[in-house]
């Protein structure tokens, strides 16, 4: 088998890790900030549920999450499996959502209390103290840890084999099974030049950012 | 008619007594300044009058209309206690300027936004946008800032940045504009830049009412001094008469731990 056969097919599973990735993102940021305003209410009982549901996602592995999301359903009451990628998804999009709802819980929470009673003294209401005042703060507060969640989910997306998902790792074990290991060893180019971009993203961010102090 | 009565206010945090039957009134035109030992209730009674506490007694008549009565049970909107706050403009110790923003940008927010809910806002979006913008630079112009509209905080002065905050809150024409403590925070040789265009709104008769150490200042400045102490009124009246002809020993004690301390 050619080099440049097998990096293409290296290649085309990595989309699949891609795909998680993206997938992630794009249901973990929105229902991240969700579950941080539970984990915040002034509603005590639904305070308490919000920080167990986190504290359990947080506290176990998520190859572990990624095996009860699967095979679960099967096992508790004989439904349908999920298809492998969606249910990796799942997996994926609530066990980050958690991580993310502390990163937001804590930008919010370090806004000074004088920045919204500076809002309510000058008229604003609620949302316009939201948005206006506190939005970009938190904004910029959050994007360094955001960075390295980014991170981590990228190389965290390898876990999907754990319930035979064909991504990148999955497949260079199969040609390390036929006997071939220097593709298990190449798919690190893929991670480093994932991670070189996010790092330029995230630095670009921050300059982005740095016209004003928090 | 006086545009500021304050009648029998009293607050309390859980079991703590922090303002116990606080009365007093206010003249338009005139400046009210508040002195007292830190934790006296100063702070909390500002706090009342801008509505970030509500009090447990008392009510709080602005012009003839009541925009607070404890004793009134029906509930307010969120909508209405913001209109109520406008009658009260608000200097913090600690500036609280919006750190995104530049000075100028500082100063216009508020009244952006309070624009919006004009019923011509959509037709004359640019000429209010323009007015808003020219109110604020002669604004920041009063506040000796010309040269420094478009720094954001970070790049201010504390005695620069309060002298933004004070036109951000006059930029919304309260009736009444509120000082806690507005020097507290910044380094002594600043202070005096702060002073000097508080008692430049004085002159030109901005109702105030301004919580400050600085004896000599509200000695100088206020028209009508309230001493604090243990969240009462314990004695007021002018500046002559509260400090030249001191009746009650508690002031008496605390004038005289200020002036040792000067
Ligand atoms: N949010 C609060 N909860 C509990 N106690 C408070 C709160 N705010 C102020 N206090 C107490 O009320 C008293 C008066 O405080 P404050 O109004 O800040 O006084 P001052 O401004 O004169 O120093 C103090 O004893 C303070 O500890
Ligand atoms: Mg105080």
């Amino acid at each position: 088998m050619s080099a440049s056969v097998i990096f293409t097919s290296l290649t085309k599973t990595f989309g699949i890790n891609c795909q998680i990735f993206f997938v992630t993102l794009l249901f973990a940021l929105p229902l991240g900030l969700i579950i941080s305003f539970g984990s915040m209410s002034r509603f005590a009982p639904l305070r308490a549920i919000v920080k167990t549901f986190v504290w359990i996602i947080r506290g176990t592995p998520l190859m572990l999450q990624i095996i009860v999301i699967f095979y679960g359903p099967g096992l508790l009451w004989d439904g349908d499996l999920l298809p492998r990628l969606t249910a990796v998804c799942v997996a994926f999009i609530i066990n980050y959502a958690c991580y993310f709802s502390e990163i937001y819980r804590g930008g919010i929470q370090s806004i000074p209390r004088g920045q919204y009673e500076a809002g309510q003294v000058l008229g604003m209401t609620k949302s316009q103290i939201f948005f206006k005042v506190t939005l970009l703060q938190v904004i910029k507060r959050v994007i360094p840890p955001m960075g390295n969640e980014f991170m981590t989910l990228i190389k965290d997306t390898a876990l999907a084999n754990v319930i035979a998902t064909k991504e990148i790792i999955m497949m260079s074990k199969e040609y390390a099974t036929k006997g071939l290991i220097w593709p298990l060893f190449s798919t690190a180019l893929f991670f480093l030049l994932f991670c070189g971009i996010l790092t330029l993203l995230f630095g670009w961010l921050e300059k982005k950012m740095d016209y004003f102090r928090v | 008619m006086p545009i500021l009565e304050v009648q029998n206010i009293n607050k309390s945090f859980g079991s703590t007594k922090v303002l116990n039957d606080i009365s007093f009134s206010l003249e338009r035109g005139k400046a009210l300044a508040i002195i007292g030992s830190s934790g006296s209730g100063k702070t909390t009674l500002l706090r009342c009058l801008n509505f970030l506490e509500t009090p447990n007694a008392g009510r709080i008549i602005v012009n003839g209309e009541t925009l607070f009565d404890a004793a009134d049970h029906s509930s307010k909107s969120d909508e209405e206690i913001r209109k109520r706050r406008l009658h009260f403009g608000m200097v913090f110790q600690s500036f609280n300027l919006f750190p995104q923003y530049t000075a100028l940008e500082n100063v216009m927010l508020a009244s952006l936004l309070l624009a919006k809910e004009r019923p011509d806002y959509k037709q004359n979006k640019r000429a209010i946008h323009e007015e808003i913008e020219h109110h604020a630079i002669e604004l920041l112009s009063q506040m000796s800032l010309e040269g420094r509209m478009s720094h954001y905080p970070h790049q201010l002065s504390g005695g620069q940045q309060q002298r933004v905050a004070i036109a951000r809150a006059l930029a919304l024409h309260p009736d009444i504009l509120c000082f806690d403590e507005p020097t507290s925070a910044l380094d002594p040789e600043l202070t005096g830049e702060v002073l000097k265009v508080i008692r430049s709104l004085a002159d030109q008769h901005t109702t105030m009412i301004i919580v400050t150490h600085e004896m000599a200042f509200a000695r100088d400045v206020a028209d009508h001094i309230l001493f604090m102490d243990g969240g009462v009124i314990v004695e007021q009246g002018t500046p002559t008469e509260l400090f030249e002809n001191t009746q009650n020993e508690r002031t008496k004690a605390f004038l005289s731990r200020f002036s040792q301390n000067n």
